[in-house]
């Protein structure tokens, strides 16, 4: 463990806080789907209380008011002073967003929104009921909650509590398991937030210590005593330990006796005290814990803590949240396991020269090389395939993330609106979960404003008032699909014809089929709503949320039923590092063309070859006809070759449907290949994917069918152009 | 190390020196990360004819800019003896393809003179100053304007 600086247990309690902020709103969605039980509410209540503790000790004052606040509000409901209803949920569910926005913005620097803070306190103040009487300062809710009078600002402060009311000793023990500093939390940081209370002695108890021969720098064998003389109340003293209470044993006990004067030295204590204001500037200036493996570790369990130890004293502590059912995790930072995974490829890389290499000597089969490199070459793709899962993350939080939107647009749309999620525990890779957020975003909310129908409309149609919006996730042949449905009124694929004819985007009369029409909307310029609304007219339409999911090597479609709902479908590779390649040639170039695109491989001499018109070929096979491409000329290598023999047809469709037939000069071998971005010093290309690195060190290009595709066997309404009666004669082949 | 001691008192700026089409260049050396033999390149499809390709630069793919073509003396025709100057521009990792490495000088911004006028437009537009050293005119390039673009140039 090296020593860590504040900004890096900043770093980890926001990291902390995502994962309590997504089990609050597990919660709540919990309680609204009426799949709560009795834990519920106390996994709720932890969470947010665990936030407010941290933030306590991080002096996040507006984190720590508003979460009190709605803590409070939540003790009502935990205790059964209060009914659980759904507008109390609702509140809820604002709250823990605002919660969120304000843990964000504290993350950030931010200024935070205290119009909202305050407009929710007197919301949660309605529930709360009236304890006290009228409360302006959110601080003042605190006295619902703990019967002693308490300044929480002394939470965060920087000033040690002034000497004023009658002050009382405590006497804290304080043992530490092994997980608490792997979990990135610190002692010394506890105990300078005990130290703004008042007056603290700390002792060391290194009697658990073994020598530095038998030392193992991952335990904890440390144990602290710390005797309080402050005037805050036990369960304040408490709070501060809140945040490690599921892995550090601490005990408070009132000092005895009535004379709390100078704090009595402890027996135990076998290392020298220090006087905390001192030394505990920095936790950088803390070194005996941090920077000296003695110190540090502690190999005890918690029955050999001193005094009487409880786990956790806090209230709400349930045993299903400190219980051991998660699996132990670490927290990693990125960058690491993106270093990890570029070298990963380049021993792939490696490994498949020295392949090459090794090929070229012509030894023997069953020689003790070949055998050997193929267990290497098995090493080195299970290495990359568990390196790869390391970037996998649930889809979990993006669709929490989306829960929200969904609130949003349905508090503005006042429709009213329920989400469904389904299969959050897919795993994708997280560069592309992240950039998933904002085309996610579009759509659910396109789907709440212009999928569903209006709350009366509904009710006419004799369905049920309340929309659902599904939101789903699945894996599906090496893809992951994300579907958001909605249970709306489907497309008006006539009121979208007209719009696209009126803005000129389709031929007046042009014969389009559903599927065409459809996909009108991802037209540039297309928005089928009359009117702008607030949530989704904002210039920026379906068309830019495709590009985003392509510009993620996935691909859009829509299928939609009147009347019943509209279901819009994403699909998207597992990673963004390595793809699954079919190796070509053509024209003395090496190009790999991505396998999920192929179709079939055919030699054109058994390929039924028509021609049509002034030198376009299609390719006549079982489902119907193929416009021909040659690759070498798309991309200006050559002219096509009149000649087919000695070619190979590659069959590819694309995720739109779309079909073409590719004439290539030979097929080398199918593997997984990593993808390297050819826009860091480049720029994008035509037709082009990404570029990877083959066996000899060489690059070779990737072959984004879609782009090609785009060129020679067109969509006719995704181009603007006026569409043709049959889908293959009018498409146009696009040869050098 | 005596005579590169010597010269550095002359300036302070040290640039990498190196032939293109029997003409002597240079550009800030902290510009230069490595130079390299001419490897075979990837071609590029749609690329302006200067792009001679991408190369493997230990797992990033850089383009390599054939500067004789750049510069509007026409192609190179690389073997082995030709060099890749990998350097950075705004960030970009790009490959220059000149004939030979020369020479590295220091040069003082009060010897750089401006470029006369008499100089053909397209190489002007490529060059920031030229300097005298022992005789030799050395054109110093402007790097940013070498590299193809987005947009503007590239395919």
């Amino acid at each position: 463990m090296t020593a860590a600086g504040p900004d890096e247990f900043r770093a980890s309690f926001f990291e902390e806080c995502e994962e309590l902020l997504e089990a609050m709103h597990d919660g709540f969605g919990k309680m609204l789907d009426d799949a709560a039980d009795a834990e519920t509410i106390h996994v709720i209540f932890r969470a947010v209380h665990s936030i407010k503790g941290g933030a306590g000790a991080f002096g996040l004052d507006a984190l720590v008011a508003f979460a009190h606040h709605f803590e409070t509000a939540l003790d009502r409901v935990r205790s059964g002073k209060s009914e659980s209803t759904d507008a109390l949920l609702a509140l809820f569910q604002h709250c823990g967003d605002h919660l969120s926005d304000l843990v964000a913005a504290a993350r950030s620097d931010q200024p935070v929104d205290s119009e909202q803070a305050q407009l929710l306190g007197q919301q949660l103040d309605a529930v709360i009921g009236p304890v006290n009487g009228t409360r302006d300062e959110v601080s003042d809710a605190a006295e619902t909650f703990v019967p002693m009078t308490l300044d929480l600002g002394a939470f965060g402060g920087p000033e040690p509590t002034p000497m004023a009311a009658a002050r009382q000793g405590f006497t804290i023990s304080f043992t530490a398991d092994p997980e608490l500093f792997s979990s990135g939390n610190e002692p010394a940081l506890l105990f300078r937030a005990l130290d703004r209370f008042g007056t603290t002695s700390i002792a060391a108890d290194t009697a658990d210590v073994p020598p530095l021969s038998a030392l193992d720098a991952s335990m904890s064998t440390m144990a602290w005593t710390i005797e309080l003389e402050t005037e805050v109340a036990e369960d304040v003293i408490r709070d501060v330990f809140d945040f490690v209470s599921d892995c550090a044993s601490v005990s408070i006990l009132p000092l005895v006796g009535p004379d709390v004067g100078p704090v009595l030295p402890n027996p135990g204590a076998t290392v020298a005290r220090s006087n905390v204001p001192d030394a505990f500037e920095a936790p950088d200036s803390f070194p005996a814990s941090l920077a000296d493996p003695i110190a540090e570790p502690r190999v005890g369990t918690p029955e050999d803590a001193p005094g009487a130890t409880v786990g956790s004293g806090k209230p709400g502590a349930s045993p299903s949240v400190t219980g051991p059912a998660s699996p132990q995790t670490i927290r990693v930072d990125f960058e690491r396991v993106d270093k990890l995974i570029n070298l990963v490829g380049e021993l792939v890389i490696k490994e498949a020269m020295l392949s090459q290499a090794v090929g070229m000597l012509d030894l023997p089969t069953g020689n003790d090389v070949l055998q050997e490199l193929d267990g290497l070459k098995q090493l080195a793709g299970e290495i990359q395939e568990g390196v790869m899962a390391i970037r996998a993350q649930p889809v979990k939080p993006l669709f929490q993330r989306m829960a929200r939107t969904i609130r949003d647009a349905s508090s503005l749309t006042g429709k009213r609106v329920r989400l469904v999620m389904k299969g959050e525990t897919t795993e994708v890779d997280k560069t592309v979960l992240e950039r998933l957020v904002d085309p996610l975003n579009h759509m659910i909310r396109n789907a709440v404003d212009h999928g569903l129908e209006a709350t009366e409309k509904r009710r006419q149609a004799g369905k049920n008032p309340e929309g659902t919006v599904t939101l789903s996730a699945a894996h599906r042949s090496g893809r992951v699909i994300i579907e958001v449905s909605d249970d709306g009124g489907g497309i008006n694929r006539e009121k979208v014809r007209k719009l696209a004819e009126d803005k000129g985007l389709v031929a007046p009369g042009a014969i389009l089929n559903a599927a065409e029409i459809d996909a009108l909307l991802f037209m540039p310029g297309f928005s089928s709503k009359d009117e702008v609304s607030e949530l989704s007219g904002r210039g920026v339409g379906l068309d830019v949320v495709r590009s985003e999911i392509n510009a993620l090597g996935g691909r859009m479609s829509i299928s939609s039923e009147l009347g019943k709902g509209t279901v819009f479908s994403i699909s998207l590779p597992l990673t963004l590092a390595v793809l699954e390649g079919m190796v070509v040639e053509v024209a003395g170039q090496t190009m790999v063309v991505p396998i999920t695109a192929i179709q079939e491989t055919l030699q054109p001499s058994t390929a039924q070859i028509h021609t049509i018109g002034c030198g376009s070929r299609v390719l006549s096979i079982r489902e119907g006809l193929v416009p021909l491409a040659d690759l070498g000329a798309i991309f200006g290598f050559r002219e096509t070759p009149v000649d087919l023999t000695d070619h190979v047809l590659l069959v590819i469709e694309t995720e739109t449907e779309r079909r073409c037939a590719l004439i290539v000069d030979g097929l080398q071998d199918q593997r997984q290949v990593v993808i390297k971005s050819l826009e860091t010093n480049y720029t994008q290309v035509d037709g082009i994917a990404a570029a990877t690195i083959l066996g000899d060190g060489r690059i070779a290009l990737i072959v984004d069918p879609e782009g090609i595709v785009g060129g020679i066997a067109p969509v006719p309404v995704s181009l603007g152009r006026p569409p043709h009666t049959d889908p293959v004669e009018g498409e146009n082949l696009v040869t050098a | 190390m005596s005579q590169h001691d010597a010269k550095s008192k002359l300036g302070d700026q040290e640039v990498v020196a190196f032939r293109v089409a029997g003409q002597d260049f240079c550009f800030d050396i902290m510009s230069v990360r490595e130079i390299r033999g001419w490897t075979e390149t990837t071609t590029l499809p749609h690329a302006q004819s200067y792009v001679k390709g991408v190369i493997n630069l230990r797992g990033s793919v850089v383009p390599v800019v054939d500067l004789s073509d750049r510069l509007g003396f026409g192609p190179t025709d690389p073997c082995a003896r030709h060099v890749i100057i990998i350097t950075v521009v705004d960030g970009q990792t790009i490959g220059l393809l000149a004939d030979v490495v020369s020479d590295i000088l220091a040069v003082s911004e009060a010897a750089m003179h401006a470029v006369p006028d008499m100089v053909s437009d397209q190489v002007k537009a490529f060059i920031s100053g030229v300097v005298l050293v022992e005789d030799r005119m050395i054109r110093r390039l402007d790097l940013s304007r070498v590299v193809p673009r987005a947009g503007l140039e590239a395919a």
